[in-house]
């Protein structure tokens, strides 16, 4: 595509696999509803014991409490491959973690535990990217003491006595952090987007939401009352279609203009590891006269040549955004969202919101983690290891995707994005994949059918800037045999031979 | 050395078999049913093939070989 940023060029990929990959999945998923159905019979005549929830002998006369047939798939595909799902985790989840090894005697429908450890797992699945997640005292130094000073409830919502200090410090950082005027934190990522938007919108307004939206903003559009309307993942055809015809036709009866049209996007999305196109959709909202609210979730600390999120990435205003929202579970290893922007509307905000007036604030330990890692991103604490922890995740990104797209894998997305989805389309391959990485000592994360399309499962890798060289190489040495033993190397492009480059500096260090 | 290659690529072969047709999550009284189905459908279909193919591919010629062979003599006819 032409969208340029810079000198580096937007780009972006989603090659489709050849035929017999898609004929072979839709066999697979064949053969798995055919026993599905099987067992289900086998369940319901009483030839096996059920040991799913049921309803209790005196109710089976009342209308069904447990819906049968939507769990069909859980019942019968995602049980018999659940434990590479909710594996307990015993330590920190930093670049290594530790696992408890449990095992299985009935398939998977209950787990015990052996007691023994399995230790220095290379973690390939949590969202640490830029490797906040510690446990070094020194660098906690200052979330210690302020345990020990504050405690760790709050034991109050934000509007009655939960307001404190640290929250009024921590607001004043992140608006600083983002180049805004203020900003609002709340304790939970999903509740921000689920009880914020509501408030922002109501009846007789417009939602315009990607297709690929996560479930936190689907939730908060669709309890806003407003109405929704769908446009391709990141297509700005569909988007200016839809927004024209809004404009020309207004609400569907009554031929009023829209009170308000708000367009929902994602600066990283999580699934695909595609990056929005900013530049043209703030285009496109000053033109037809929309808002833009953007979900910074994934994208804030991990693009940009300051790790200040897709605004800075495509170099633009912060003031072209109308409502920045974000966590602080990805980036920054603490917990809690904000949402920045305006005076006016964070003000508003502070008043309107469902999350201000009623939930719990963030507790103050979490907020001083949040405080010291912003403070080291931005370079405050008199150090640069914030840039480098930046520098060294946009280098662990483009090398574990050049090297993956060089040996032959299917990678979605953009090439600076951390999120690597890896294609694996069967679902034989899925379990498979996941137990034998697990073997090697490589944990990761593997998605399938509700979260993706049916055909396309895939295994979801988070580049960290905790991951040293050695790791990464690990991995891909383990991801290449793996590759070659289940036959996931699906590419039709031609493979590089050029050996690797271990000193990549150079242009993409200019700020 | 030859042996263990042949059997290790066998075995890949079938590991193979059972991912792409999702054998590989089924437990195992499933998965004998399922070969039973597959060999003895697999089976029919190599019969039928060994049986029928040559037969119709014989008779096909032959009608081809007919056609050709009528033209032919008619034109000599005509010249003639």
């Amino acid at each position: 595509s032409g969208l340029k940023r810079g000198h580096t060029p937007f780009n972006e990929h989603f090659e489709q696999a050849p035929m017999y990959v898609a004929v072979f999945t839709y066999v697979g998923f064949g053969v798995g509803t055919i026993f599905g159905y099987l067992r289900d019979f086998m369940r319901a005549c009483g030839l096996e014991r059920c040991t799913f929830a049921a309803e209790r002998e005196e109710q089976k006369d009342f209308v069904p409490l447990y819906q049968d047939f939507e769990n069909f798939y859980t019942r019968n595909l995602y049980m018999r491959i659940r434990d590479n799902w909710n594996r307990p985790i015993c330590s920190v989840p930093g670049p290594q973690f530790d696992l408890m090894e449990r095992i299985t005697d009935d398939f998977n429908w209950t787990f015990r535990f052996t007691g023994r450890t399995i230790k220095d797992v290379i973690n390939m699945g949590s969202y640490n990217y830029l490797g906040f997640a510690e446990t070094d005292a020194n660098a906690l130094k200052t979330v210690a003491d302020v345990l020990q000073n504050y405690g760790t409830g709050v034991c109050s919502t934000r509007q009655e006595m939960g307001n404190l200090d640290k929250h009024l410090e921590l607001e004043n950082l992140v608006a600083r952090f983002l180049d805004v005027e203020a900003a609002m934190v709340f304790g939970m990522g999903f509740a921000t987007n689920s009880m914020n938007i509501p408030s922002l919108v109501g009846k007789g307004c417009l939602i315009l939401s990607d297709e690929l939206n996560h479930t936190s903003l689907v939730l908060g559009a669709r309890l806003s009352g407003a109405t929704i309307r769908i446009f391709k993942h990141n297509n700005m055809q569909s988007l200016e279609k839809l927004l024209r015809d809004a404009i020309a036709y207004g609400q569907p009866r009554s031929r009023r203009a829209w009170k308000k049209i708000l367009i929902l996007v994602e600066g990283i999305y999580s699934m695909e590891g595609s990056i929005v196109r900013l530049p043209e959709i703030v285009a496109l909202k000053k033109r037809y006269k929309a808002y833009l609210y953007l979900d910074e979730a994934h994208s804030i600390g991990a693009v940009g040549p300051t790790g200040r999120g897709v605004v800075e990435y495509f170099g633009m205003d912060p003031e072209d955004v109308d409502v920045l929202m974000g966590t602080f579970t990805k980036s920054f290893g603490a917990a809690g969202g904000y949402i920045a922007g305006k005076k006016e509307l964070v003000d508003f905000l502070r008043t309107h919101s469902h999350s201000a007036i009623y939930a719990t604030s963030m507790c103050p330990p979490i907020a001083e983690q949040i405080i010291r890692s912003m403070k080291c991103a931005m370079g405050l604490d008199g150090t640069t290891q914030g840039l480098q922890r930046v520098r060294q995740l946009r280098e662990n990104t483009r090398y574990f995707r050049r090297r993956l797209h060089e040996m032959g894998f299917i990678i979605y997305g953009n090439d600076d994005s951390p999120v690597v989805p890896l294609l694996i389309y069967m679902p034989g391959k899925i379990g498979a994949f996941a137990r034998r990485m697990l073997d090697k000592n490589i944990g990761v994360v593997v998605v399938g059918f509700p979260a993706t399309p049916i055909a396309e499962s895939r295994a979801r890798f988070c580049v960290s800037a905790a991951h040293t060289r050695e790791m990464l190489d690990t991995v891909l040495n383990a991801l290449d045999e793996l590759g070659d033993f289940l036959q996931l190397k699906y590419s039709r492009h031609a493979r590089s031979s050029r050996p690797e480059l271990y000193d990549e500096t150079g242009f993409e260090l200019e700020d | 050395m030859d042996i263990k290659h042949a059997k290790d690529y066998l075995y890949w072969l079938y590991y193979q078999y059972l991912l792409i047709t999702c054998c590989y999550v089924l437990e195992p009284w499933e998965q004998s049913m399922f070969h039973t189905i597959f060999i003895t459908v697999f089976a029919m279909v190599v019969y039928t093939a060994y049986v029928f193919i040559p037969i119709h591919i014989h008779l096909a010629l032959e009608f081809f070989s007919q056609l050709l062979g009528d033209q032919r003599e008619s034109t000599v006819a005509i010249m003639k």
